[in-house]
């Protein structure tokens, strides 16, 4: 058994936050300059091979975070509601699958929420200054008060997990409970899981924990057991032991290969920048063309000839060869 | 066949509303007053749009929002302000796009880009009411509004975040901001030339611009004004050419 985090202190420095600002590493549209020495990092170890899908984390995360979720139906399976929403930050997902080797039914239960991405794709989406800022503990919080609700950082998450609100129009989505971690706490749903299934620690804790788990998973059976650090995202701070890490998607869509989508690449990098200078440059020949070739006029000419037309004594033929088409 | 059919090759050029009035110097009305409102209305639209689109395209111009009341108002108005911008050029496209359909001296103006640059329109055919240049602007901006007005709905998550999948969207503000500069692009030609091109202002402001404006730049549609009958004759019958 993993040394569960012991309770809260009730010494009187114990509520002093531990991080904050001072410990940004990376703000949406914005350049900061990276705090000189990074914090520990932190991360949450889901071993999907140790739920028992009693929820106890979705409600932890309903209570800690002081959102009620509306009452929905029941449409024929364990998952509810059936999606992430902007009042439900974690949600256990429940996938029946037939193991095509074995022929088993398999009762996949994946607890479903924020990543905290090493490089988060909503940070990089978003247009609005600080209003999604990471920790270098690896936390990736919204700061609500700058949010603008665009959802842009829908765009940018390879794993669909921001939901706008429409109550107040704002992006939502787990915080890692960062309000807690910062004195000293794990995160609610960890709190609450009676299993173990959820642990909370260093991320170096956490994959070395992860590795005992999957040895004693390859032990009785599950060779392709594995731990779901993906790197095309250069990590993640929510880390899953799966037992079928070879094919991470049974897992009711958990994208295999995840990464920040090459649209969302070339949409912030190359479009921002070449776009810029694309409209810069024609503003900028527009002023030179003025400057070289000067006003283009009427002359005086052009006004007699036109009086002369409208008097109706012929003015001057069009020229020659120029004009095909019929004059009267 | 009436008179007026024979002659000119594109009998449209003329629009409703055009007329020349004799004088020193001679006087055509380019612009009815509808018309120009109708211009002046989607000419704000295009600027509040793009304002706010660049605050949201790159966070050097985020400041830009504080034009529209912060960043929650800007993503607000941003798609509303499109909408009135779409109606608003539909009203152009429909007063403005028959005399914008290609006409055979268009290849020849554009062959010639050179003088035109250079401003020696002697060495150019003479032009409709509009010269290729100007339906490239027409019909940039009605493209490129079709494809903001299709690419904006998809990226509307308050109203339409149910129709379409999240790589849809990706797809669509790539798209969106490509044609933005694109049309931002069209716009600076567009404002150029008539900055470039003097007394072209006028057409859009009061309606009219002088006989020699419209001799130097538009010749042909100037002929068509001066052979135009006063009064527009109904047609008899539909020609069977």
């Amino acid at each position: 058994m993993f040394p569960p985090i012991p309770n809260p202190s009730v010494a009187s420095d114990a509520a002093t936050p531990r991080f904050g600002e001072k410990d940004v590493m990376r703000r949406s549209a914005s350049e900061v300059t990276p705090p000189a020495q990074r914090l520990t990092e932190v991360a949450k170890l889901i071993d999907v091979s140790k739920c028992i899908g009693c929820k106890a984390c979705q409600a932890a995360c309903l209570e800690w975070n002081n959102l009620t979720e509306e009452i929905g139906f029941n449409h024929g399976t364990y998952t509810n509601p059936m999606d992430l929403t902007p009042d439900t930050f974690t949600l256990m997902r429940f996938t029946e699958w037939v193991n095509p080797e074995t022929e088993n039914l398999e009762w996949l239960i994946r607890k479903d929420g924020c990543m905290h991405c090493e490089d988060p794709g909503c940070l990089k989406a978003c247009p609005a200054p600080g209003a999604i800022v990471q920790y270098s503990n690896g936390i990736v919080d919204f700061q609500h008060d700058n949010c603008i609700g665009c959802g842009y950082c829908i765009k940018g998450c390879p794993f669909n997990i921001p939901r706008i609100s429409k109550v107040d129009h704002t992006a939502y989505k787990c915080t890692l409970c960062s309000d807690r971690v910062a004195v000293g706490q794990g995160p609610a749903c960890q709190k609450a899981c009676p299993t173990q299934a959820i642990v909370f620690g260093t991320k170096d804790e956490m994959k070395d924990w992860a590795e005992l788990r999957i040895t004693d998973l390859k032990s009785r059976g599950f060779e392709n057991a594995g731990l779901y650090d993906p790197p095309g995202v250069g990590g993640t701070h929510v880390m899953y032991v799966l037992h079928h890490a070879d094919t991470p998607s049974i897992y009711a869509g958990l994208p295999d290969n995840p990464r920040i989508s090459p649209l969302v690449d070339a949409w912030k990098g190359m479009t921002k920048y070449v776009g810029l200078a694309v409209m810069g440059f024609a503003a900028a020949a527009g002023f030179l063309h003025y400057v070289v070739a000067g006003p283009n006029k009427v002359s005086e000419e052009d006004e007699e000839n036109a009086e002369r037309l409208a008097d109706g004594t012929p003015p001057p033929a069009p020229p020659a060869g120029l004009h095909e088409g019929r004059t009267p | 066949m009436s008179a007026d059919n024979l002659k000119t090759d594109t009998p449209n050029d003329v629009e409703p509303g055009d007329s020349v009035r004799p004088g020193h110097p001679v006087q055509v009305s380019r612009y009815t007053l509808p018309a120009r409102i109708n211009h002046w209305i989607t000419a704000l639209s295009l600027v509040l749009l793009a304002l706010s689109g660049m605050a949201l395209f790159t966070p050097k111009l985020f400041f830009l929002t504080g034009l529209f009341g912060g960043g929650q108002w800007t993503r607000v108005l941003h798609p509303w302000i499109g909408v009135v911008l779409f109606f608003s050029f539909a009203g152009l496209f429909l007063r403005f796009w028959r005399a914008n359909l290609p006409a055979r001296e268009d290849g020849t103006w554009l062959a010639r880009i050179s003088d035109v640059l250079r401003g020696r329109e002697e060495r150019l055919p003479e032009i409709g009411k509009y010269n290729a240049g100007q339906k490239f602007v027409f019909w940039g901006m009605s493209g490129l509004i079709i494809v903001l007005i299709a690419s904006g709905i998809a990226m509307w998550d308050q109203y339409f975040y149910a129709f379409t999948t999240i790589e849809q969207k990706r797809v669509a503000v790539l798209v969106h901001a490509v044609a933005a500069v694109c049309i931002i692009c069209v716009w600076i030609i567009h404002v150029y030339a008539a900055i470039w091109v003097k007394g072209t202002i006028g057409a859009m402001t009061r309606g009219k611009v002088t006989g020699g404006w419209a001799w130097r730049h538009h010749r042909k549609w100037l002929r068509e004004l001066v052979g135009k009958p006063r009064r527009p004759v109904p047609r008899p019958g539909t020609p069977a050419e």
